[in-house]
């Protein structure tokens, strides 16, 4: 009995160690996918039509294949092309997915921003405004405002999907629950369903309170 | 001389040329109603007038000076377009007023960024004052430098407040002053835009098919509001299907057809006695209309 209890909270720690990788994983490609995103956004809505089509497909490319495919070719295309050596494991899977999102996030940036009647650039150029002045004290609050829902869609999408880091032997909490059913221990690979549960309600409230903070007005 | 002078204005979309040498001329105060039937180059011809889009060919003279002309390619970029356009406002037909900002704020907003450029652009002129002064000297002039700016501040923030709340008495809408766009009737709204448009202190105010937008019972007010805004001050360019208003309230009407002005004068002279033959046809298709 109280080796049984011991070895709860053994697993729970250990798994609790995973979600940090987990959450790291996450925060990361948030941080950087975010930006990186409204600057392909930018380029796939450019009048350069070059620039145009390189953004364009190189968004297909990516959103046309798994995920999973594409943690593998940075981690081990570099070494096994270019005799590079490896990128540390974590860096290479945060790499993958920050190029990912950040695909993902430019098509909601660009969905945002083309909503957007050209009658209010039009009212801000009227009255003398930069474009600038445009973007930032008139169109963006309203295509935040657009965006809530689908971009809730994505990060809470993310979170599932840093399980995949497991391909290339990063200790997420997934791959440590697994690695006891290998060991013949089933049960906390179903308990890894608690932590991320627990975290995309976190998320769902966050958003939730968002969409509430920007229901003063409508577009 | 007239205060407004436009000169074989020339738009090309494309291989579609929409407007095909149109000028006329208008005094300060006065009210030009601009009529026809849709695709004909009304609205062409108002976006040109604020620069939405740039002409072709042709002039523009404003109070005798020369304001554009589309032969000086250098004299038009982007900042020198801008400034231009601060001669004209203009009312869209569907308001495009600023969702997330309250009333106040959508009249106030434009003035407020200008102002906050022009206190940078004086902030920065006295930062250039005090190079090179002696370290005692500086110091002092820096204190009065922060004392004048912080007054010039204050004495704009005021004053847009004020133009605001006087604005929003002239469309009667004071009480609705913190309520935001989607809260209000079509009517309001297209009042509140009439107000943003103001602010500005533009010479010559624009509107584009201002009450199109609008359900029948809320047109009266939008034109009673346009009525009472004419005074020897206001010069002001509507085009219009409202052609009872367009009879009562312009001093001079222009009819456009086919990106070219088939007749014009006062509202005696097109409305009773039309020249053309296509005039006389559109008048008689917009009275049928409106039985």
């Amino acid at each position: 009995m109280i080796g049984k209890k011991i070895m709860f909270w053994q697993v729970t720690l250990n798994l609790f160690e995973g979600f940090g990788v987990t959450c790291l994983i996450f925060a990361a490609t948030l941080v950087f996918a975010l930006p990186l995103g409204l600057i392909l956004a930018f380029g796939s809505m450019s009048k350069l039509k070059v620039l145009k089509s390189v953004v364009k497909v190189f968004v297909w490319i990516i959103r046309g294949t798994p995920l999973m495919l594409q943690i593998l070719v940075i981690y081990y295309g570099p070494a096994l092309l270019f005799h590079w050596g490896f990128l540390d494991r974590i860096v290479a899977v945060i790499v993958a997915f920050v190029i990912n999102y950040a695909c993902y996030f430019s098509e909601v940036y660009r969905g945002g921003i083309e909503s957007i009647s050209k009658g209010q650039y039009e009212a801000g150029q009227v009255l003398g405004m930069t474009k600038s002045q445009i973007f930032f004290k008139v169109v963006l609050l309203q295509v935040v405002k657009r965006i809530v829902p689908p971009m809730s869609n994505e990060v809470i999408t993310l979170v599932k999907d840093t399980s995949l880091a497991r391909i290339i032997v990063v200790e997420e909490i997934l791959k440590v629950a697994y690695d006891y059913t290998v060991r013949g221990l089933i049960w906390p690979l179903f308990y890894t369903a608690v932590y991320y549960l627990f975290f995309v309600g976190v998320l769902t409230l966050l958003f939730n309170f968002i969409e509430k903070k920007l229901n003063y007005f409508r577009v | 001389m007239a205060f407004l002078e436009v000169n074989n204005y020339h738009k090309k979309f494309g291989e579609n040329e929409v407007l095909k040498g149109i000028s006329f001329s208008l005094n300060k105060g006065e009210i030009l109603a601009v009529i026809g039937s849709s695709g004909g180059g009304k609205t062409t011809l108002l976006r040109c007038l604020n620069f939405l889009e740039i002409p072709d060919e042709g002039t523009l003279l404003l109070d005798g000076k020369m304001l554009f002309d589309a032969s000086e390619k250098k004299k038009n970029t982007d900042a020198q377009i801008r400034e231009k356009r601060l001669h004209f406002g203009l009312v869209f037909q569907q308001f495009n007023l600023f969702p997330q900002y309250t009333v106040f704020k959508n009249i106030t907003l434009a003035s407020t960024l200008l102002a906050k450029q022009n206190i940078k652009e004086k902030k920065r002129s006295f930062k250039q004052e005090c190079k090179g002064l002696p370290k005692e000297e500086k110091k002092a002039r820096k204190a009065e430098q922060s004392k004048v700016l912080a007054e010039l501040t204050d004495g704009l923030k005021k004053r847009i407040e004020e133009r605001a709340e006087q604005l929003l008495e002239r469309v009667g809408l004071s009480d609705k002053r913190d309520a935001y766009p989607y809260q209000l009737s079509g009517g309001q709204q297209q009042r509140v835009a009439i107000a943003r448009a103001l602010a500005l202190e533009p010479d010559i105010l624009c509107f584009d098919e201002p009450t199109s937008a609008l359900d029948p019972e809320l047109t009266g007010e939008v034109l009673k509001v346009i009525k009472g805004l004419k005074s020897s001050e206001s010069t002001m360019i509507v085009v219009t299907h409202e052609m009872e208003f367009a009879k009562n309230v312009a001093d001079h009407v222009i009819f456009i057809s086919d990106g070219m002005i088939e007749e014009e004068g006062t509202p005696r002279e097109v409305f009773e006695h039309p020249k053309s033959e296509k005039t006389q046809a559109f008048l008689r298709k917009s009275l049928e209309e409106n039985f």
